[in-house]
């Protein structure tokens, strides 16, 4: 809980990692990708305020203090959300795995959600993991990582015909949120990997699951959106948004969110912090006091008023979770069902 | 003019097809020499080691290319440095070969299509900035819809419209068109507009993103962009 001139916000952080990419954990042969990886990911920790700065070695393997620390202490998280990343190419326990998230999770079971994965490549066994995932973990989502090389693949799309079979598996376990994060590779190369259009096909023909675009489809933030307006089904994840733009580059930040709130709608939009890539204090504190800079430039954008924000911080991700919120940071009843107001939907009829 | 101003003239008119900006300014030369012969030497560099592997490609091969077309120029190694797949890249660009033979079984075509769509998004872009600022400046949207080619103002944003549409083969003589080539109705202004400004927004934010990580892989300075 974030309390904020008398207004209290209930945090829920939909994007929490614990990784291990320590040397310990780098496959042999493949090290380069390893290291790569994590150095990365510290790059973008550079986007956030110097003093929340890491060393790598802290970076590649903190520790469940740091983690208790960070998130829940400091960083008024009432409910994080593990979305787990396996690359199992390069890491050889995995980078972050739902089996690792879980030891965490059973030690906090009303403040953290485990979240599971599959892979259409992986066929029969693959679905049979999940069902067996699902069972153990109580799976409300999962985290699809689309450009995740497999047995020299180096990708694959939802409108593979294999992933039919797992959104359908999903369906039938009750897995509501599907997750999805672009990734740079997909087959083939030629072809822009950062394409959302599968996600567009699957949610039309999976209307009863939620799809939550992951960095708001960063760095096609354009068609994610013209998507999105389109599909009521299709959420935004703020992971990166906020962590990589907010602090760096606060005018296009505003950008970003004034066409967010515009095109998506506050009651579609969810915060995540992307820990441990970000720390969440800086950004729900950030967030949760942000407003358009004075200027014209910014004047036909839709307002973001403190109902919009405590949507945002949590309310919306709760509601898709079905996590219970208490009573006194629920918003009052009359405007708890309002839909957003968005004006010009028929806009995408004739887009740019 | 030295061969090295020449080359890296040459290089500044490589742009980046998913952000539509010049390598140069984007900081994406990390060095370029000159021998006395005129043996050159380029060094490319990106904001991350994963930054896409098509787009990676297409800047390395158009940068040798441009510097290729100089006459001064006798012989040319451009290399991608701490990229995860620069050593195929490498290897392709250096031999001339297409992006295909740089993956093998890894590709269906050539990356014609990728860098035409980007051209799109890249002129939806640069029309919504030249045509916010005749608007703010008080023209109305039939003054804005009869604008002609000739009458896009000699800036960058201007001059990066005529050449976009010159790749593109747009017919039109109308200043704003759609990513189809039609022209736009006054009518219509507005809601195109409203669409155009998100491509724009999302172009910009890119560029922001990677130049911060630019900086940060590699410790720069932060410079107007």
């Amino acid at each position: 809980m974030y309390e904020h001139n008398g207004d209290k916000y209930f945090v829920m952080d939909g994007h929490v990692h614990f990784w291990d990419a320590s040397p310990a954990n780098w496959v042999k042969g493949q090290e380069q990708f390893a290291k790569g990886w994590i150095e990365c990911f510290h790059a973008y920790q550079g986007l956030g305020p110097p003093d929340t700065h890491w060393p790598i070695e802290k970076f590649q393997k903190y520790s469940e203090e740091d983690f208790v620390k960070d998130v829940f202490e400091d960083g008024h998280v009432d409910v994080g959300l593990f979305l787990p990343t396996y690359l199992k190419q390069w890491y050889t326990e995995g980078f972050n795995t739902a089996e690792r998230n879980a030891r965490m999770a059973e030690k906090y079971p009303d403040k953290l959600i485990v979240n599971g994965r599959w892979d259409p490549r992986e066929g029969e066994p693959g679905l049979k993991q999940l069902e067996e995932d699902a069972k153990r973990y109580g799976l409300k989502g999962v985290k699809l990582y689309t450009a995740e090389w497999h047995d020299g693949s180096r990708g694959w799309k939802l409108t593979d015909p294999e992933s039919q079979f797992f959104l359908e598996k999903c369906q039938e376990l009750g897995i509501k949120n599907i997750h999805v994060h672009k990734g740079p590779t997909i087959w083939p190369l030629d072809k822009d990997a950062f394409d959302v259009s599968d996600v567009d096909h699957v949610a039309t023909n999976f209307p009863e699951l939620n799809f939550i675009v992951e960095h708001v489809g960063l760095p096609r933030i354009e068609d994610f959106c013209f998507m999105a307006t389109q599909e009521p089904n299709v959420y935004a994840g703020l992971a990166v948004v906020i962590g990589g733009l907010m602090h760096a580059r606060p005018r296009f930040f505003a950008k970003v969110m004034g066409e967010l709130l515009f095109w998506v709608g506050e009651d579609k939009m969810l915060f995540a912090s992307d820990y441990a890539i970000w720390e969440p204090k800086w950004q729900v504190e950030g967030f949760v006091d942000w407003n358009y800079p004075a200027d014209e430039a910014y004047s036909d954008y839709p307002a973001l008023e403190t109902e919009g924000k405590k949507k945002i911080m949590g309310l919306n991700a709760a509601k898709l979770y079905g996590v219970e919120v208490p009573q006194e940071l629920q918003l009052p009843p009359e405007e708890a069902d309002e839909p957003a107001a968005r004006d010009d939907a028929q806009l995408v009829e004739d887009r740019a | 003019m030295t061969i090295r101003s020449r080359v890296l003239e040459a290089l500044g008119t490589v742009y980046d097809p998913e952000l539509d900006e010049p390598i140069t300014s984007l900081r994406f030369v990390t060095s370029c020499d000159v021998s006395a012969d005129g043996d050159v030497d380029v060094r490319l560099r990106l904001p991350t080691p994963q930054c896409a592997p098509n787009f990676a490609y297409l800047m390395a091969a158009d940068a040798r290319n441009a510097v290729r077309r100089l006459p001064e120029v006798r012989d040319i190694t451009v290399l991608l440095e701490d990229h995860y797949t620069g050593d195929e890249i490498n290897a392709a660009v250096g031999r001339g070969e297409a992006f295909a033979e740089a993956f093998p079984g890894e590709t269906e075509g050539e990356l014609d299509t990728l860098r035409e769509l980007f051209q799109r998004k890249a002129l939806v872009a640069r029309q919504s900035r030249v045509c916010e600022a005749l608007l703010a400046e008080g023209a109305t949207e039939e003054e804005v819809v009869a604008l002609g080619v000739a009458d896009l103002p000699d800036d960058r944003d201007g001059r990066r419209c005529v050449e976009l549409r010159a790749l593109l083969r747009i017919a039109s003589d109308a200043a704003f068109v759609r990513p189809d080539g039609e022209p736009i109705a006054a009518g219509d202004l507005r809601h195109w507009l409203r669409a155009a400004r998100l491509v724009r927004t999302s172009l910009e934010a890119n560029g922001g993103i990677c130049r911060s990580l630019l900086r940060v892989r590699y410790d720069l300075e932060e410079v107007a962009a």
